[in-house]
């Protein structure tokens, strides 16, 4: 009875939670919906990702991604005529004014060593992202159901010719 | 480390050129799913004999695999980003095809098998349709299986556990006396696979 109780308010606070807008400022920069997208059990590797919008008037670069993982790396994927690769990179422009996206088939935030941890939805990852002048912020990643990103019809954003608009490496 | 990547990439391009020019140069005028495609393909070149390792552990071979129609992509599951896109992609065109009761099989081919164990690939194709099957096998079944379908990967350093493997994404239809009819790309939609697909399986 106490346990259903606790339960009970316990989900009565991750509600409101949940319904917020997720988003998080750090100096000009706007970090919208980060999010990860569930794998399987047995994964070894997840993707993250988020946008990012520079309201002011200077350019900045992601330059890092830090969390509790063995390796966390920025990362883009090419696709050269249906050949696939992913590719690290050193760092990603945010440039004044613009938002960029990381979004799935393109640009991301590469965990690696998951094992025995999966993304399960609903788990939240905290993520420090580092920026180059604005710094450091820290950031929750909610895991997502791999069905509410299944490509839609219409929908070819998801090549990584076209989402690699600000990459470096 | 840059000079044999990019080498790599230009033979892959040169290869892939020379496949996918033969495929569009084709005749297929008169045979029966004429009507199905826009591109010109023909079935034959693509695709062949292959073992392989099932999701039981069970070695199967193409006969056993592929005896309905099936829409086979290969992979691997350490790819977190493009892989689960057009396997998800695959799952879409399948359900769309159980809608109009026309059954195509989901096959998914790892071509990292020295992570990918049958176990691990069970768990994968779980996650995008309960009917997709996920074969695996030795380094070498999977290398001929790649070869049969011209296909390309290129496994990094394995020294490193987190190793990317580079591969082409095609998917490739598959049906029982005819063998491989069509291919579609990572810009084919859900929607855009079903209707193709139901134009050759209607045909048979
Ligand atoms: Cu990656």
């Amino acid at each position: 009875m106490k346990f259903m109780t606790i339960a009970a308010s316990a989900a009565l606070m991750v509600l409101p939670h949940l319904a917020m807008a997720h988003d998080y400022k750090i100096a000009d920069l706007v970090i919208d919906h980060p999010m990860a997208i569930e794998t399987p059990a047995t994964a070894r590797a997840g993707g993250g990702y988020l946008s990012v919008t520079n309201t002011g008037d200077t350019d900045d670069k992601l330059v890092e991604a830090r969390a509790d993982f063995l390796r966390v790396e920025l990362h883009t994927s090419k696709d050269v005529d249906g050949l696939v690769s992913m590719v690290r990179l050193d760092g990603i422009d945010i440039p004044a004014g613009e938002t960029v996206t990381l979004k799935p088939g393109g640009m991301h935030v590469m965990f690696m060593g998951l094992e025995g941890h999966p993304f399960q939805v609903g788990r939240e990852i905290p993520v420090t992202l580092v920026f180059e002048k604005a710094g450091a912020v820290d950031v929750i990643l909610q895991v997502e159901a791999r069905e509410e990103h299944a490509p839609k019809d219409g929908d070819h954003s998801g090549h990584g010719d076209h989402s690699n608009h600000g990459a470096s490496n | 480390m840059k000079l044999p990547v990019i080498a790599a990439l230009l033979a892959v391009v040169v290869l892939g050129g020379l496949g996918v020019g033969w495929y569009l140069n084709t005749d297929r005028s008169g045979d029966q799913f004429a009507q199905c495609s826009s591109s010109t393909a023909v079935g034959g070149a693509i695709g062949g004999p292959f073992t392989l390792v099932d999701e039981t552990g069970e070695t199967v071979t193409d006969a056993d695999v592929l005896s309905e129609p099936s829409l086979v992509y290969f992979g691997y599951t350490f790819c977190p980003d493009v892989c689960p896109l057009d396997n998800a992609r695959n799952a879409d065109a399948i359900a769309l095809l159980d809608e109009r009761d026309v059954k195509v099989q989901p096959v998914f081919i790892s071509i990292d098998p020295g992570r990918d164990t049958a176990e691990v690939v069970r768990d994968y194709t779980d996650l995008f349709h309960p009917r997709m099957l996920g074969l695996t096998g030795s380094q070498e079944q999977v290398r001929a299986a790649s070869q049969a379908y011209k296909t390309f990967y290129q496994i990094g350093d394995t020294s490193d556990p987190y190793y990317l493997v580079n591969h082409t994404t095609f998917s490739y239809l598959m049906l029982p006396d005819h063998g491989f009819v069509e291919l579609f790309r990572r810009e084919d939609t859900a929607e855009e696979m079903a209707d193709d697909i139901a134009c050759y399986v209607n045909a048979m």
